[in-house]
């Protein structure tokens, strides 16, 4: 048991140096990888340790060079591709959608893709239409891509390992603002297996089950909630290909109400289809209609003034169970820490 | 297809002298934005474009404000020589409703239809094909217009890049490429992302005219623009632009960033030294068409014009409330159903 402490950007440069080390089929891709600022951190000084041959950047061109990593791929290279904001990865939908999905299903099984993509996803400091988006419900409505949101260090960690080890396509969806956040992370190329949610806090009265940094705001709800006498089961999803229903209906099967929260729109997203599993698999146990938590389908405004309106927090995430709970008790705001609520904490000063 | 500059008659004094006050114009905009960008108001992603003035300057001097233009991440040098609304700009970056995009879009989304500028993205390439599109309605309805579409090194490595310049160049259309080559996409040098041949090169591959020249040097840019300009007027086809320059602060942001340790310093002291605003004015004073009284009354207006912009901003409101959900589909009509 260690007890070791590396934040979110350490143990996925962890994780890809274990591989690196264990594999000489795993490699690392994308414009900046081995650059000076090592993508936000998490691929820093990777390439004075492993070499240029195996921490690659790229020309910028995202979609041609996705179907070389899937050449590289099918050929049983391992590649990690890295794209430092998703909508970079837009360019490379053809590659990812008609190719890389379908390879193994269309030609019978012959060919495999074992190809790790890393998207990073965010919000704040006015990174508006273009630089914020949180498209991983678009990637998990395609069969044969795997989809994952890592919501901690541990995890971070335990996934990309899985991830460069599972002969499907990963797309692990990482949140900016979990990059500085500390967890235990166990030495050693350990796996968290691609499967499922995991409960982060045991409650009796209600579930929040949440997606990446939506997780953590779910915990920060539950404290809200317990101030005033609620018990919160917080279920961390981590995976939305399987969405893990055995865990949120064991949850609800106690608790009997459901909030559900995740970083994109909430129309056609993610959260729906935690919903759905519920209503299907455990609909006699739901006491109340169940609540989701997301984004507006309004594009990423860049203006602080309207980003501080559009991002729900944990206290829209406690006074939604408030309202599942059929409690008249009242949760107080919590008063930002900085002038605008676009960074995660005052360390941030912008740009990033 | 020819790939040298054409034989050279140069710019008319008063084009030189209002080339220079642009230049001096954008680099003290510029400049002012870095200067209060620690102060963390300007909250949104802000490429600076000091150390590359000269090409929006050299190309503008021939467009009418009627002309389209399109640029990128680093765009405010386009958008202030296209002639667009610097108060609007500031307040953009400033998040403000006054802002060009009221607010929503920040400095990587500038717009302003009356100057003929179109819009910016910072998605590489991804305004390429737009512009090639603006260009090709403006053919099909016989108008005297023609546009230019300003990127960096980098979107010449995306697959729309090449896709659009295929059009043009099929298609004759009255477009304009200029690529400002400043050798990095972010971090990463040009060597290790293409192969060992010019861009400009690429042009001819689309059936179209490449032309090359000091991205440093107004004179050249005006000289190499006054080219594609007049062939993309007479119907000729397009053009590929490719101009030499340096970006002298980071990648986005106002530091500099010779400690990051991807760049030689003294290739950024180099550059520094081949800035395109004080090279032109030490010429201008040599040849006695620009005196140091021009230069204070020039730099005084200027001061007077940016101080009005940053006031302008810090005066203007936030977006209100409801203008979150404004403008997500076109209202009025047209909207459909």
């Amino acid at each position: 048991m260690t007890e070791r402490l590396l934040t979110y950007a350490e143990a996925l440069r962890e994780a890809q140096a274990e591989c690196l080390a264990a594999d000489p089929d795993v490699y690392l891709l994308g414009l900046g990888v081995p650059g000076p600022t090592g993508i936000f951190g998490s691929t820093k000084g990777l390439v004075e340790e492993f070499g240029a041959d195996r921490v690659l950047d790229m020309p910028a061109s995202e979609g041609g060079m996705t179907g070389v990593a899937l050449g590289a791929a099918v050929s049983g290279l391992r590649p990690i591709l890295i794209h430092m904001r998703v909508d970079f990865a837009v360019l490379s939908m053809e590659t990812l959608i008609n190719q890389a999905a379908k390879w193994h299903y269309m030609y019978g099984g012959k060919m495999r893709a074992p190809l790790t993509v890393r998207l990073i996803i965010g919000r704040g400091w006015g990174q508006g239409p273009q630089h914020s988006q949180s498209l991983q419900s678009l990637f998990a409505h395609i069969p044969g891509l795997k989809v994952v949101m890592p919501a901690t260090a541990q995890d971070a960690k335990g996934m990309l390992v899985s991830a460069v080890y599972d002969d499907a396509p990963v797309l692990i969806f990482e949140h900016r603002w979990l990059y500085g956040l500390t967890g235990h992370v166990p030495e050693g190329l350990s796996r968290t297996p691609l499967d499922g949610a995991k409960v982060l806090r045991p409650g009796k009265d209600v579930t929040l089950a949440g997606f990446s940094y939506m997780a953590l705001e779910s915990m920060r709800a539950a404290d809200l909630l317990a101030d005033v006498g609620i018990e919160a089961e917080v279920i961390d999803m981590r995976t939305l290909t399987p969405i893990d229903h055995e865990t949120v209906c064991a949850s609800v099967e106690k608790t009997g109400r459901l909030v559900v929260s995740d970083t994109s729109h909430v129309e056609f997203g993610a959260a729906a289809e935690v919903v759905a599993a519920v209503v299907e698999n455990g609909f006699s146990a739901l006491k109340k209609p169940p609540i989701r938590i997301g984004l507006p389908p309004i594009p990423s405004p860049t203006t602080p003034a309207l980003a501080d309106l559009y991002y729900p927090r944990a206290v829209d995430i406690a006074r939604a169970a408030l309202r599942a709970c059929e409690s008249d008790r009242q949760i107080d705001d919590t008063p930002p820490v900085t002038p605008w609520r676009d960074v995660p904490d005052p360390t941030f000063t912008g740009p990033y | 297809m020819d790939t040298t500059a054409p034989e050279s008659s140069a710019a008319p004094a008063a084009t030189r002298l209002a080339m220079y006050r642009e230049l001096l114009r954008i680099r003290l905009i510029e400049e002012e934005i870095v200067a209060r960008y620690r102060e963390q108001e300007m909250r949104c992603p802000t490429h600076i474009c000091i150390g590359q003035e000269a090409p929006p300057v050299g190309v503008s001097a021939h467009l009418q404000q009627s002309d389209a233009v399109f640029s990128a991440h680093r765009s405010h040098g386009h958008y202030i020589a296209k002639g667009g609304d610097v108060n609007a700009m500031i307040a953009e970056l400033y998040g403000r409703a006054t802002g060009c995009a009221a607010g929503k879009g920040g400095s990587q989304h500038l717009v302003d239809l009356d100057a003929g500028f179109m819009g910016s993205a910072p998605i590489l390439a991804s305004t390429i094909s737009v512009g090639v599109g603006m260009a090709w309605a403006m053919k099909r309805r016989k108008e005297d217009r023609l546009c230019v579409i300003y990127f960096g090194d980098g979107a010449t490595e995306e697959g729309a890049f090449h896709e659009a310049m295929n059009y043009a160049g099929v298609e004759k259309l009255p477009v304009i490429f200029v690529c400002e080559n400043n050798l990095y996409s972010v971090h990463t040098p040009l060597e290790v992302r293409q192969p060992p041949r010019a861009i400009h090169e690429l042009a001819s591959a689309h059936g179209m005219l490449g032309l090359h020249g000091d991205g440093n040097d107004v004179d050249e840019v005006w000289q190499l623009a006054k080219t594609a300009v007049e062939r993309a007027r007479a119907g000729s086809g397009p053009s590929l632009i490719e101009l030499d320059t340096y970006r002298l602060k980071e990648h986005v942001g106002p530091n500099e960033d010779g400690n990051l340790g991807y760049r030689d310093p003294k290739e950024i002291d180099a550059w520094a030294e081949k800035c395109p605003v004080a090279g032109f004015e030490a010429r201008l004073l040599e040849s006695g068409d620009l005196t140091d009284a021009m230069i204070a009354d020039v730099r005084g207006d200027i001061s007077a014009e940016v101080d009005a912009a940053f006031a302008f901003a810090k005066a203007s409101a936030f977006p209100a409330a409801e203008e979150l959900s404004t403008f997500i589909y076109p209202s009025g009509a047209g909207a459909g159903a």
